[in-house]
């Protein structure tokens, strides 16, 4: 049977202002869990419904995972301390399918979007690109670069690396370069870009989503997307079948 | 030795513990968590007469010590239910308790009879869905519409009927009346309270269909207090529900008058919380050295 776990906060910190990069101990989720699946947490601090929080990596018995001060939930999770145990529920959802015939990969990540996409870019040797607002936002830099073929970086305010949206960045890569797969992850205007684009180009495409979540294992049916299937396939469930689609099932149009 | 054995609607479930549909899918996923054999039964997703795709995402709001929900009724329809799920169902160890939801008395006819030729223990019939334009809540606020529903489907059903009753109404005591003098058999409440959630920076509801169903500890009270009160004025058994997170709230739903419980929005929080349920109430029964559950039930001292 599966089970809820209790695990040791054992390092965290808070490498831009906002952002938390909590590690916890747990050899039974990190033997478990495959890239692009995520983690369902009681954040404490009187909220009531569990947090889905994407695995950024795992090894050495620990699971680490970075999330971005949002409303009540990751406000009491971020007050935790190094030693607190916290209730998580997971590994949990369909993660990032890498196939053999993946040469030549492509990650693509936005924002807090780019935190999904660390294990992937550790297990596949790919081309990445990295995008945020401004330079004040870049996270992750240099760990992306240590695994990946390549890393671009871009912000949209310029400030810092590419000029302007990242999905950009990529089309202009893809112009000149040879692509098998796309893996993305981040806010809903990059994915629909990076989805366009991949299907304009005729190349397949990963994209994790997100969505408000109950039950985080698929009972509750309020974490759905539109799928381009009709009837009883026309809503997938974010957590069950996903985070991660194909990006032909997916409309975005929610 | 303690029994915890309930005669329900002259079905024997070994513990009161059920769940509350929507709450629980078909049981596929809780059951990875814990073995279903350990409910005394379980209340499936809501079914329709056809399939449904249900509302827009977003479909959930956290609120004080609740959700809103407003999932719209996403089911396969009652017939793939009856030709698929069910049969896989069958040897779970744990009651199934059907539910179902129609547009107009006809549809709730036909899916009584679909269900009556299944393995389902129990049909529950929703009235008070909040969710769908004709998901039931038109049937279940008005005494004489539910009166005649429920005589209505009651020819056509071979199973025990308990019907859904909403919380969303001037008088739960009249339609719980209503209900039982039409033929049911049992009664299920309550069914989640209309909602809303804004959104202050955007001036936009969370929810997709803007209002949703508020369940969870923040209902209890309003839960315990019309189970009380139906439990005063009907003769037939009845399930509460309502925001139960503990051994202790089953117990408190018990004394009020519920013969079954069903955990529901607590099962997001801690998938095996009825592990955590049987064994308070087992602690609650030795220490006020009651051997036979039964007799708690309505059993409330008022002062």
């Amino acid at each position: 049977m599966k089970q809820t776990k209790l695990c040791k906060l054992i390092s965290k910190s808070e490498p831009i202002p906002g952002i938390f990069d909590f590690t916890v101990e747990s050899p039974e989720i990190a033997a478990e869990a495959r890239c692009g699946q995520f983690l369902h947490i009681a954040c404490g601090g009187g909220t009531f419904l569990r947090r889905p929080i994407s695995i950024c990596d795992a090894r050495d018995n620990c699971v680490r995972f970075i999330f971005e001060v949002k409303g009540e939930g990751t406000k009491a999770l971020a007050e935790r301390n190094i030693g607190d145990f916290i209730d998580v529920m997971g590994p949990l959802g369909h993660g990032f399918e890498v196939k053999p015939e993946h040469k030549n990969a492509v990650i693509i990540g936005g924002g807090i979007g780019v935190f999904p996409l660390f294990l992937l870019a550790k297990q596949v040797k790919s081309d990445v690109f990295l995008g945020f607002r401004g330079k004040d936002r870049v996270v992750m830099e240099d760990e992306f670069a240590s695994v990946a073929k390549s890393v671009t970086v871009g912000t949209d305010d310029g400030s810092y690396g590419y000029k302007g949206y990242i999905a950009s960045a990529m089309d202009e890569y893809l112009d000149k370069n040879p692509c098998d797969v796309i893996f993305a992850c981040g806010p809903k205007p990059m994915l629909k870009a990076v989805k366009a684009i991949a299907e304009r180009r005729g190349i397949e495409c990963q994209l994790s989503l997100e969505q408000r979540m109950g039950c985080g294992i698929g009972a509750c049916l309020v974490c759905t997307c539109e799928s381009t299937k009709d009837g009883m396939d026309k809503q997938l469930r974010v957590c069950k079948n996903g985070p991660v689609f194909d990006s032909r099932e997916v409309t975005l149009n929610d | 030795m303690i029994n915890t054995k309930i005669n329900f609607c002259g079905i024997e479930f070994k513990n009161p513990i059920v769940t509350a549909s929507g709450t629980f899918g078909f049981g596929e996923e809780y059951g990875e968590y814990v073995d279903l054999s350990e409910y005394g039964g379980f209340g499936a997703k809501g079914l329709t007469r056809y399939p449904r795709e249900g509302n827009k995402a977003p479909r959930i709001a956290e609120t004080p010590s609740g959700i809103l929900n407003s999932v719209g009724l996403q089911n396969p329809g009652v017939e793939y239910f009856a030709a698929h799920t069910m049969p896989s169902l069958k040897n779970c160890g744990a009651h199934v308790i059907a539910n179902m939801s129609g547009n107009t008395v006809e549809e709730y006819c036909e899916m009584a009879e679909i269900l009556s030729d299944t393995d389902a223990a129990i049909i529950e019939m929703n009235i008070s869905c909040p969710n769908v334009k004709h998901g039931g809540l038109a049937f279940g606020t008005d005494a004489k519409t539910v009166n005649e529903l429920t005589a209505a489907v009651k020819k056509h059903c071979k199973k025990p009927l308990v019907v859904k009753l909403s919380p969303n109404v001037t008088s739960i005591t009249d339609i719980a009346k209503a209900a039982e003098d039409g033929g049911a058999d049992g009664l299920s409440l309550i069914n989640t309270l209309l909602g809303m959630k804004i959104d202050i920076h955007s001036r936009r509801p969370i929810l997709a269909n803007n209002m949703g169903g508020l369940s969870g500890p923040a209902v209890k009270p309003v839960a315990v207090r019309m189970v009380y009160q139906v439990h005063q004025v009907v003769k037939i058994p009845i399930i509460g529900m309502g925001g139960v997170m503990s051994g202790d709230d089953v117990i408190e739903f018990m004394l009020a008058g519920a013969s079954l419980v069903a955990l529901g929005t607590g099962l997001f929080v801690k998938p095996d919380l009825i592990l955590d349920v049987k064994r308070d109430i087992a602690a609650y029964m030795e220490r006020h050295g009651i051997e036979d559950i039964n007799d708690i039930i309505g059993a409330v001292r008022l002062n």
